[in-house]
């Protein structure tokens, strides 16, 4: 029974290193960095590392990450007045924050969130560039492109946080801190702000999805290393032409629950439950606050909210009696 | 009969942990066997109680029907029915069906050959559920420390707990655990996007290869786990991120009765910082 139990890799074969595959436009020759084995990321998967192809845009996204992120560290370090010692005692707690209501949509001084606005400005540039790169990656070796569309769903979460709900909003001051804690103090402040995020239906349907990505991907992995036996890893080929491996695979959920999916199939149930988790998450943060003010009072409305017994619940929070 | 093309040769007997040949057999696609009918069992008496909850509620509408835990005033003695004893005896159904399904997969697992990695996988998940009502109530002395069942009602639940611990994101093991979901939507949306830009490839090309994945990971990022790799790698995240949502659970109360944001004041006052 044991040889089933396919956990960790137990045999590592190291020949020369792949040098990767040509696409069909001109062959590869920006590849940077000698590729190198370490055997611990053996155990788990492929041992090689490296190489990587930089070009003009990853170099850009690399250098304006770079400069974003040492905005922010710099301005952490000027609030403890330039103390590595404080900066590392109090970096948790540390953030550069946005501007102040008081500057709205317009460009405040440099101290005042300016820094904030050309941090944001440099991680977009960054964040945007990498994204390119994902498609053009994919288009030099003729690949589909939906890794590009995945990333982009979660770039509509990251420019509904920091740019376009700041702008329905009217004010810079609506987004995220830069910061270890701080955005998690940011997060508990806008659910309370707005009536408990848990009510807002959109909220709950980027739960479901997030929670429900973790099941999948414990079911998928569970299943697939279940079978690598029968050669299930070798997804694409059992796409291709399927083997034993596919139709235990598949069985085993069809008699456990009376439905599978199919080798291919599994991939688009995993792409939809990834990429709806930051879509659907994106939707109700854009909706709090420019249309919604208060999602209990909302969920009240709508006959959703739950009535506890006793003192509880809203009637209490007002101070009421 | 509800049979693929290819299931006939695959329905075979044996395989069962308990039973022997009884309830060795299919109805429709589903495998019945021993813990099928015990599933069955435990999934009918417990939803037949939700929906007595529901009557004694007084609503039949799904996002408003609650099954509160007993009053914490019982301690972790039996409750009445109508004061929290349907949770507790919701709570054993579940127990059961969820155990029971488990088991069977194990059966199917054995009449299919393969590994135990699903319902092991899903043991984890049970295990936090069981953390939630079972182990954290023990811990605290009362079944009304489990959380209620009811779809908006349960949130409430997250939501008081939290804060009834000041500020929950400051726990740590929610941080860790927070961290995981993330990352196991991240990488579950990479391994989806990159199999099927693989055997959906650009407009006139031939469908790609592993070699395709890998040549385009490490353009991308540097480095490629591999085929047989990733899903050992969302398998352990997925695991991780249901694990450490069951240790930041069960941390608060039974060992860390304050502030969240207040336990980190270890931090501040390490003695190596220069003053």
């Amino acid at each position: 029974m044991a040889e089933y139990f396919n956990i960790f890799n137990q045999v590592q074969v190291q020949g020369p290193p792949e040098a990767g595959m040509a696409g069909p436009g001109k062959p590869e020759t920006d590849r940077v960095g000698p590729p190198f084995f370490n055997t611990w990321v053996g155990w788990i998967g492929n041992a090689q590392i490296g190489p990587i192809y930089l070009g003009f845009l990853g170099i850009v996204s690399l250098v304006t990450f770079i400069l974003a992120l040492n905005i922010v560290g710099l301005n952490m370090l000027a609030q403890v007045g330039w103390s590595i010692s404080e900066f590392l005692r109090q970096g948790f707690w540390l953030a550069l924050e946005p501007p102040g209501p008081q500057h709205g949509l317009s460009m405040p001084p440099l101290d005042e969130g300016g820094w904030y606005i050309i941090a944001s400005l440099f991680l977009l540039i960054s964040v945007m560039s990498w994204w390119v790169r994902s498609y053009l990656r994919a288009d030099a070796l003729g690949m589909g492109k939906h890794v590009c569309w995945a990333f982009l769903a979660a770039i509509w979460l990251f420019l509904v946080l920091g740019l376009f709900r700041p702008v329905l909003m009217g004010c810079w001051c609506e987004a995220v801190p830069y910061g270890i804690f701080p955005h998690l103090d940011w997060t508990t402040a806008f659910s309370i702000r707005y009536g408990n995020l848990y009510y807002n239906p959109f909220h709950a349907l980027s739960i479901v999805f997030l929670y429900g990505s973790a099941l999948l991907f414990a079911m998928h992995g569970a299943t697939i290393l279940a079978v690598t036996r029968m050669g299930g890893d070798r997804e694409l080929e059992q796409i291709a032409d399927r083997g034993t491996a596919s139709e235990r695979a598949a069985l085993f959920w069809r008699w456990t629950m009376g439905f599978n999916a199919t080798m291919e199939g599994i991939h688009r149930w995993a792409f939809w439950f990834a990429i709806l988790t930051p879509i659907t998450g994106g939707i109700g943060i854009l909706l709090t606050g420019t249309v919604v003010d208060n999602w209990y009072l909302w969920a009240v409305e709508h006959h959703f909210a739950p009535e506890h017994p006793g003192e509880y619940g809203y009637d209490v929070y007002q101070g009421g009696e | 009969m509800a049979l693929l093309s290819f299931e006939r040769k695959y329905r075979v007997r044996g395989g069962t942990l308990l039973g022997g040949d009884l309830f060795d057999f299919w109805v429709g696609p589903f495998y019945v066997g021993f813990f099928g009918v015990t599933t069955v069992f435990f999934a009918m008496l417990g939803t037949i109680l939700i929906f007595w909850g529901a009557a004694l509620q007084g609503t039949f509408n799904p996002w408003t029907i609650n099954i509160a835990p007993p009053d914490l005033k019982y301690g972790l003695g039996l409750a009445p029915l109508a004061d929290g004893g349907l949770w507790q005896i919701i709570t054993i159904c579940a127990h059961g069906a969820f155990i029971s399904w488990a088991l069977r997969e194990v059966e199917i697992c054995r009449k299919l050959g393969m590994g135990y990695h699903v319902p092991i996988a899903f043991g984890v998940a049970i295990f936090a559920y069981t953390t939630l009502v079972v182990i954290r109530p023990l811990l605290m002395g009362a079944w009304g420390h489990g959380f209620p069942y009811g779809i908006f009602s349960h949130l409430d639940w997250v939501s008081n707990v939290g804060y009834s611990y000041l500020h929950f994101h400051y726990n740590p093991a929610h941080m860790i655990a927070v961290t995981f979901f993330f990352t196991t939507c991240l990488a579950l949306a990479l391994h989806g996007a990159l199999i099927l830009s693989a055997a959906n490839p650009a407009a006139g090309e031939e469908m790609k290869t592993p070699d395709h994945e890998d040549t385009f990971f490490r353009d991308f990022i540097g480095y490629s786990v591999g085929t047989l790799g990733i899903h050992r790698v969302g398998l352990l995240l997925a695991l991780n991120a249901g694990f450490w949502s069951a240790v930041c659970i069960v941390i608060s109360g039974p060992i860390w009765t304050e502030s969240w944001p207040s336990w980190w004041n270890w931090w501040l006052d390490l003695p190596f910082w220069a003053d």
